[in-house]
């Protein structure tokens, strides 16, 4: 299965970015294989609507699932249209979180932030 | 003749000035483009007669024609449209209601429609106008270009600005005579009214600055205001009595005459040292 994972750096031993909207990468990564993708999130640099572009980004590569710290109002209904689950990261690196994923043991986000939250929540 | 009432940093007196300088001109006219959060109302108490939505246009789009390609999400520069599954959102409180997605679209699937954002609220007598902006919108310009539109140009026009220097403050300020930057002695009203003053004369206005809550033993903005050659129009001191007036929203005009000849003379002065 094809997810996406907020991530800081462009690896699989990357931090996880605890925002979705204004995560600095995306990486995509097939669970089956473990092959990966990063995409840079060009949506860090908009002064507004960073969560519904950065939902497009992730939807346009098909992905099923999301692993994320929190997601905004805007970009969970994108994800919800995408029919793409949200899934709440519990480990520190974007591989543990793949390999909890694939366990099953991660929660799933059903609640958002409120908006501007990655941005200090101005 | 028009005249904007800008400070930078909020709650120096911006509406203590404004409201005052325009209850004390007889053909004035208060505007009150702090939209977000309007009150000079409270002070000068008009009867209003007539509140006209204003209302922005925002994208629509016809199912039966749309194939989900995706070139309104990409036209879009604020992220207002995503387009997942073939199917098209719309966010509009985050739309800034260019059009380009109606123009972008092959299929001429688009339309625009009227969205209320808030309203423009006029008293009686022509005195008075003020904007008010609905809770959650995000954009205050649409409403302070229809306060613009709708002001009486034989009256002279006080517009009271929204904090901050940004493009509320930009929009208000556009097309006035003159410029106020009221201030306050404390560091944050230090330092935002250099961050007005370098608005100001960076769009070419001629500015005065009044300086709010002024107390004996500080010159700090009278000393920064003798260095870069600005006038200080007038100086509101820090006493209790205007404070506690305020509070009961009476300015001081009405609380002492005398005040009334203070704004007055200001309003001589700067008619006296600007070109119309």
């Amino acid at each position: 299965m094809k997810i996406a994972v907020s991530a800081t750096g462009k690896t699989m031993e990357s931090q996880i970015d605890q925002r979705f909207g204004r995560a600095a990468s995306f990486i995509i990564v097939e669970t089956e294989t473990m092959d990966y993708e990063a995409i840079d999130n060009l949506a860090t640099l908009s002064s507004g609507g960073a969560g519904i572009s950065s939902a497009q980004s992730v939807a346009e590569k098909d992905v099923k699932a999301v692993i994320t710290g929190n997601v905004g109002p805007n970009a969970m209904n994108v994800l919800k249209a995408a029919s793409i689950e949200i899934y709440k990261a519990a480990a520190s690196t974007v591989k543990e979180n793949v390999e909890l994923f694939k366990k099953g043991v991660l929660e799933k986000i059903s609640t958002t932030v409120p908006p501007h939250f990655g941005l200090g929540g101005k | 003749m028009k005249i904007a009432v800008l400070s930078g940093k909020g709650g120096t007196g911006k509406t203590i000035v404004a409201a005052s300088l325009a209850a004390s001109l007889s053909e004035s006219q208060y505007v009150d483009c702090d939209v977000e959060e309007p009150n000079g109302a409270l002070f000068l108490n008009p009867e209003i007669i007539e509140t006209t939505p204003v209302n922005v246009l925002v994208p629509k789009v016809d199912e039966s024609r749309c194939d989900g390609c995706g070139a309104c999400a990409k036209a879009c520069r604020f992220n207002a449209i995503a387009v997942v599954k073939k199917k098209v959102l719309i966010f509009p409180e985050i739309c800034h209601h260019c059009g380009a997605c109606v123009i972008a679209c092959p299929q001429n699937a688009i339309s625009e429609v009227q969205r209320e954002i808030g309203v423009v609220e006029t008293d009686r007598n022509g005195r008075f106008l003020q904007g008010r902006l609905n809770i959650g919108e995000p954009i205050t310009i649409p409403i302070i270009h229809k306060l613009k539109q709708s002001v009486r140009e034989d009256k002279i026009n006080i517009f009271d600005c929204s904090p901050g220097a940004s493009c509320t403050v930009v929009q208000t300020i556009d097309g006035c005579d003159y410029c106020i930057l009221v201030t306050e002695p404390t560091p944050f009203g230090m330092h935002d009214l250099k961050i007005a003053v370098s608005l100001v004369r960076k769009v070419g206005m001629p500015f005065g600055v009044v300086l709010n809550k002024a107390m004996a033993g500080d010159k700090t903005i009278q000393t920064y205001c003798k260095n870069e050659k600005i006038v200080v129009l007038m100086e509101i001191p820090f006493l209790r009595e205007i404070a506690e007036n305020y509070s009961k929203g009476i300015l001081p005009v009405k609380m002492d005459k005398a005040w009334e000849g203070k704004f007055v003379r200001m309003f001589s002065s700067i008619v006296g040292g600007i070109e119309l």
